[in-house]
């Protein structure tokens, strides 16, 4: 278990890569975003993305999926992570996040790209109102097969100090 | 073929659309795919969490309140897609049987220089309760074609 006070600010930690698939891109739009262009291929080709592309909801979502594998000890979506990737716990102990600031779709996801999963610790915060907990501002990000960042935020959590 | 364009979006213009029901059901099928954390997933988790009860994910309330969005104004809209989110807040926790409607505010809107055939419009989404308490509130930024983009004065 990692705790608020292991964390170094400046580290990255990988989380993982994600393949999108055609058809958990338009799984996840027919239930929550079903804009022509996450849903009909014709029509997205027609429309200025040019091919079918995931919903940005998706693909934020997606960060989520591989954050909370490598930090709380569920097992990795991605069986083939490579070395390096963080494993079970090895991030921290995290309470609920309050939200999130800055993100921004800078590139569309389309299908057949892998996206990599990072966040990187900025700044720790010594709660005052919860003693066992600290505030640490990450800056998380999703980076595609070229290496173009397809989505970046900044968030703020609870991570648990170490049991006194 | 899209009727609502850039030009309709009105600076202070305030509306409520739609309504959705939230089933347990749900809850769990979005955390067990996207955030299988304790809270999401079991109802005496949730309750001994800071959330109160079994809870949705908040990347869950935020894909609710996109498809509050698409079914509300989106799907009729002349959209192009989103830069990004400028803030999001988590204000309340969203249960099982909660019924949820989309607030939106225009915030603002501006054209584009280099892309003369849409503009950009900045709105604030709020996810309402039935008690009018806000799950959510979001500021968010579409990109909206425009109604006549190869217009010119004469």
């Amino acid at each position: 278990m990692t705790y608020f006070e292991d964390i170094e600010v400046g580290n990255t930690a990988l989380l993982g890569r994600h393949t999108f698939t055609q058809q958990e891109i338009v799984a996840f739009a027919r239930l929550y975003d079903p804009q022509p262009f996450h849903v009909d291929p014709e029509a997205a080709r027609r429309s200025h993305f040019g091919a079918l592309v995931a919903s940005g909801w998706h693909t934020a979502s997606m960060w989520m999926k591989y954050f909370v594998a490598a930090n709380i000890g569920v097992p990795h979506p991605d069986a083939s992570a490579p070395a390096g990737v963080a494993g079970e716990g090895a991030l921290g102990q995290f309470g609920p996040a309050t939200g999130f600031r800055k993100l921004q779709w800078l590139k569309p996801v389309y299908v057949g790209d892998t996206i990599s999963y990072a966040t990187e610790a900025r700044e720790k915060i010594a709660s005052k109102s919860r003693s066992q907990w600290g505030l640490l501002k990450a800056y998380n990000s999703g980076t595609n097969q070229h290496g173009d960042l397809v989505i970046d935020f900044e968030s703020v959590v609870l991570v648990a100090k170490r049991p006194a | 073929m899209p009727d609502i364009f850039f030009e309709d979006f009105i600076i202070g213009e305030v509306k409520t659309f739609g309504s959705h029901r939230v089933t347990r059901e749900e809850i769990v099928a979005f955390a067990s795919e996207f955030d299988p954390q304790p809270m999401h997933l079991d109802e005496a988790a949730g309750k001994a969490s800071l959330l109160g009860g079994l809870a949705a994910s908040g990347w869950h309330s935020c894909a609710i309140m996109m498809r509050l969005i698409c079914d509300g104004f989106l799907l009729r809209t002349a959209g192009m897609g989103s830069p990004g989110v400028t803030e999001n807040k988590w204000l309340a926790p969203v249960h099982p049987e909660d019924v949820l409607t989309l607030r939106r505010t225009v915030l603002e809107s501006r054209t584009s220089r280099s892309k003369p055939d849409m503009g950009l419009v900045t709105f604030r989404f709020e996810l309402m309760k039935a008690d009018k308490s806000v799950a959510l509130d979001q500021t968010c930024i579409l990109m909206v074609g425009r109604r006549n983009p190869g217009a010119r004065l004469a």
